[in-house]
């Protein structure tokens, strides 16, 4: 019998967070009152654990399992940015799921579950693996997203998601059956050496059709985004927080991933499809939402555009295009997750939770902190230099112009500017319309994450560099 | 070394200022609003007199970049690098000179004072930064970053139609720059740098100059404005504020003449040459047809901003005859353009604040009530015609000496403009300040006060100082205009010979 024991040093992280996820689990089962606020905070603190494990433990090996499992520095760049945006949003949840009255201690545990899911699917070296920890997480997903089971909204957000996200995972099992028959192989590196010589094959590329449309989905990217604004208008706004960052920025890894890594020798095949997609999500994103009311479902369209964006760095199929890639997803996973904050805090005095763009009106005079760091959290997403924004955008678009993709820049440019329109509308009502109402006194630890996005926007262009480098270093090890 | 951080300290002085109102002074009581006020001004003030430093350290026979301060930041051959030529220091003090004053004039903002100060300090920081710049990237940051401040200036203290002003100055220039930006990125791809200095020894191959050019241009030609994307600048100067109006004359506007100089000519010296013709066409346009626009208008702002458009297109088409006198004219004539717009900003600022009206029609005969006003209107007013004597004139006729050289036809209806400057604003002239005083209203508006005249008395002098004695001016940027100038028109040379002896093959 081999040796077990080095591979499980390799997935330490994904251990802890699965056996740590079924002890919460049964301590929220078994103890008899309610334990939504400990097993929340002990989640906090699973999360942290692995989060401390991934950055930290950095020594014990790339694979393991014969290479289905792979731990290099971009697995880790990614699971690190995607505990913390998970963690971040547990944090952000537990008041508002207590003013709800929908404090069960199930959602930290499922969130930890989607988490391990997306862990697992960021590290996949294989296309088993990577359907495994799809479905572990999209199973998460549709559970969370139904969660305020009550309401009407919510139930229908989660089984609308539910019924598409199984779609989209059939056409992904279809894709990889494909790229099996083809290929001979469900590994990544052995698919790749039989793409080597650049010639697919008309099964292959139908597979690669397929994979790519399962992954598109979970990203939502156009022509898959259907799913997007009505999950986001409808699930209780904290899970629609956690829907808009972590899964985002797992998904966007492993679609990096296997198309860089399984299907190098072909680029010029996939790159036709993620410049379509791309272009379609950027363009699409910027005018939908130019006509939204609702702030959750504005930023559906938003999260929709900005997938494009990062697609773009992805059109590329170049280190430093995936770099871009994952430049792009931490700017814009911390963007939302300030984002979502400001929309929490916005709780009227009269009629609670609100979520329309007109609540918004003359904030700048009711709470000038929140609606400044709202405005540079909208001028950021907006992609205005100096904030934080501007760079993701930078180097997305810079790899694509160097790989000549300039039609692809130019249309992304001119959509930018058309979604530019859009965030000023809301830096409009809040600090040109006169005020209607105050919100009341938000919780602390929303204020905090406020705060925090707020410098991390304003202030990125001072302490860019190290980012860059690890981003650098993380794309580095794709290649 | 002292000196050689003095360019950051410049640039990042008023956002310190900034900062301190931020940050200090959290009340929203009288006296807090007054030391809001008080903050802000000396922070201006103080960097006009650090930018005096940046002047005296100054040496005007190094064509090259001085008082140079180089650190690595983003890495990859992005560096945070700034330094000043004989083109940039000039910028620099014009901005530095004429905050002071728009800080004064805002002496009667009542409402959110201090978002208002802060907002402005931080404008100062990032117009100064578009001028010391020397990386693309850094360039780009200070550059675009002005339109967050500008926006809210306009949309939060503007007039009537503040929203629809401020969201088409955001989207307008917005969507120029992004076309510079992806120029940018090819260029740094193709020179492996950022970097201004190597870029301006860089020869980027012909084919690549002109897109690039085409795409600097959609920005600068929106920044400048250039016709017919000027059609944003009418809006945003009648809705702004009176200090809004100010920086965005004397200074927003420079930008896009500054990049012309500092990029498009030096960088793309054969498709500036190429495209030369579409720019004088463009400008004469712009002088001839936006002069007629301006003797139709009733509101003061807007005919004073249609006069802005058409002497933005002498600086146009100064800088793109590639002459001596032509560029040296284009800058003179900015420089010059930004103290006596500003000036009649303020002018009509000092009659907007008693009567809140800016239609020519509300007003008449005020040189009864108020001569010491009469006046400084007048002073400017011949100004922006070009009388001799005055700084408008000579860079007037410098840019038309240089474009006679280069075009005699662009030059003869260039100067059409300059006989219908002084119709339009003579026009208002009369309209605003002779005739007899029977408005019922205007019959106890009072003369300016001590602070109003503290802000316009030092443009006075200027202009009346720069168009008798020109020579401090000319004397600065003649090294850097004449290193440019040879540089340019070696380019064009090797190209000809290239093209000579490909022919002889």
């Amino acid at each position: 019998m081999t040796n077990l024991t080095p591979d499980l040093m390799v997935i330490l992280p994904e251990l802890v967070l699965a056996g740590g996820a079924m002890a919460l689990l049964m301590l929220g089962v078994f103890r008899k009152e309610d334990s939504f606020d400990l097993v929340s905070s002990l989640s906090l603190m699973l999360l942290a654990i692995a989060g401390a494990l991934v950055v930290f433990g950095g020594q014990t090996g790339e694979t393991a399992f014969g290479g289905q499992f792979t731990n290099d520095t971009f697995a880790r760049f990614m699971k690190a940015m995607t505990l913390f945006g998970s963690a971040v949003t547990v944090m952000m949840s537990v008041t508002f799921m207590k003013r709800r009255q929908i404090q069960r201690f199930e959602y930290p545990v499922l969130v930890v579950l989607a988490t391990l899911g997306m862990c697992m699917m960021i590290s996949a070296g294989d296309l088993v693996a990577l359907y495994m920890g799809l479905e572990l997480q999209s199973l998460a997903l549709y559970v969370v997203a139904a969660f305020n089971r009550d309401s009407v909204r919510s139930s229908e957000a989660g089984l609308k998601y539910f019924v598409l996200g199984a779609l989209s995972s059939g056409m992904l099992l279809y894709g990889a059956s494909l790229v099996y028959g083809f290929s001979g192989a469900t590994q990544f590196d052995a698919i790749a050496s039989v793409v080597a010589n650049g010639n697919a094959g008309l099964g292959l590329l139908f597979g690669i059709v397929f994979v790519v449309a399962g992954l598109a989905f979970k990203v939502s990217a156009v022509p898959f985004h259907m799913w997007t604004p009505d999950v986001y208008e409808g699930a209780p706004t904290p899970v629609t927080a956690f829907f808009a960052a972590a899964p985002k920025v797992a998904a966007m890894a492993i679609f990096t991933r296997v198309l860089i890594e399984a299907f190098p020798g072909v680029t010029k095949d996939w790159q036709q499809i993620i410049v379509f997609i791309s272009i379609a999500s950027m363009v699409l994103g910027a005018f939908a939402a130019i006509g939204q009311n609702n702030i959750k479902r504005l930023m559906a369209y938003s999260s929709i555009g900005h997938m494009g964006f990062a697609l773009v760095g992805l059109a590329a199929g170049t280190a430093e295009g995936v770099r871009g890639v994952i430049i792009y997803m931490a700017i814009y996973m911390i963007m939302t997750l300030g984002t979502f904050a400001c929309i929490l805090a916005m709780r009227s005095k009269d009629e609670g939770q609100v979520e329309d763009i007109s609540d918004l009106a003359g904030l700048a005079r009711n709470d000038k902190l929140m609606a400044f760091v709202l405005a540079m959290l909208l001028f950021s997403l907006a992609g205005i230099p100096p904030l934080a924004g501007f760079f993701g955008k930078f180097f997305v678009f810079a790899a694509a112009i160097k790989e000549g993709l300039v039609a692809l820049a130019v249309i992304g440019v001119l959509a930018s500017v058309v979604g530019a329109y859009y965030y000023l509308r809301i830096i409009k009502i809040m600090y040109l319309d006169d005020p209607v109402q105050e919100f009341e006194q938000t919780p602390r630890e929303i204020r905090l994450v406020m705060a925090l996005s707020g410098i991390f926007v304003l202030a990125f262009a001072l302490f860019a560099r190290p980012i860059i480098t690890a981003a650098e270093a993380a794309a580095a090890s794709l290649f | 070394m002292p000196t050689n951080s003095l360019l950051t300290l410049v640039t990042f002085l008023p956002l310190a200022g900034a900062v301190l109102i931020l940050f200090l002074l959290r009340d929203d009581n009288q006296t807090s609003i007054r030391n809001v006020r008080y903050v802000s001004l000396w922070a201006t003030i103080f960097t006009f007199l650090l930018s005096l430093l940046v002047w005296s350290n100054f040496d005007p026979s190094n064509p090259g970049f001085q008082m140079v301060e180089k650190h690595s930041w983003l890495g990859n051959q992005i560096n945070y690098h700034v330094g000043v030529d004989g083109i940039s220091v000039l910028f620099v003090l014009l901005t530095t000179f004429l905050m002071p004053g728009c800080i004064l004039a805002s002496w009667a903002v009542k409402t959110r004072v201090k978002e208002y100060m802060i907002a402005f300090l931080v404008l100062e920081t990032l117009m100064i930064g578009v001028f010391v710049s020397l990386d693309l990237l850094l360039f780009y940051l200070f550059f675009e970053g002005g339109l967050i401040p500008m926006f809210l200036i306009i949309g939060i203290w503007g007039g009537a139609r503040r929203v629809y002003a401020s969201f088409k100055f955001f989207l307008y220039t917005l969507l120029g720059s992004v076309l510079m930006l992806l120029a940018m990125m090819a260029m740094y791809w193709s020179a492996g740098t950022t970097d201004i200095p190597t870029l301006l020894a860089h020869k980027f191959p012909v084919e690549l100059q002109t897109w690039l050019w085409l795409a600097f241009f959609a920005s600068f030609a929106v920044k400048m404005p250039m016709w017919p994307v000027h059609t944003w600048l009418p809006d945003a100067h009648v809705e702004a504020p009176t200090a809004g109006s100010v920086v965005l004359a004397a200074i927003l506007l420079k930008m896009g003449g500054y990049g012309f100089l500092r990029f498009s000519l030096p960088m793309f010296p054969v498709a500036s040459d190429y495209f030369a013709p579409l720019v004088f066409g463009m400008s004469v346009i712009a002088i001839v047809y936006t002069s007629l626009v301006a003797l139709m208008q009733e509101d003061m702002k807007k005919l004073i901003a249609y006069s802005s458009v058409a002497h933005m297109g002498f600086v146009t088409m100064g800088i793109f005859t590639g002459t001596v006198q032509g560029i040296e004219g284009g800058i003179f004539q900015m420089i010059s353009h930004g103290f006596i717009s500003g000036a009649l900003f303020l002018c009509v600022g000092v009659v907007y604040d008693r009567m809140h009206t800016r239609e020519i029609a509300a007003y008449g005969g005020l040189v009864n009530r108020m001569p010491i006003y009469a006046f400084t209107f007048m002073v400017f007013t011949l100004a922006n015609v070009g009388l001799p004597g005055t700084s408008g004139f000579v860079g007037e006729f410098l840019t038309l000496a240089g474009a006679f050289k280069a075009n005699t036809w662009v030059a003869a209806f260039a100067t059409t403009g300059v006989i219908l400057s002084a119709g339009y604003a003579l026009w208002l002239y009369r309209k605003v300040v002779f005739g007899v005083l029977e408005k019922e209203n205007l019959k106890t508006i009072a003369d300016m006060n001590k602070r109003e005249m503290a802000i316009l008395a030092p443009l006075i002098v200027l202009t009346v100082f720069f168009g008798f004695y020109p020579a401090p001016i000319i004397d600065a940027m003649d090294a850097s205009v004449t290193q440019l100038i040879d540089q340019y028109q070696a380019s064009l040379a090797a190209l000809e010979s290239a093209s000579q002896l490909a022919q002889a093959q």
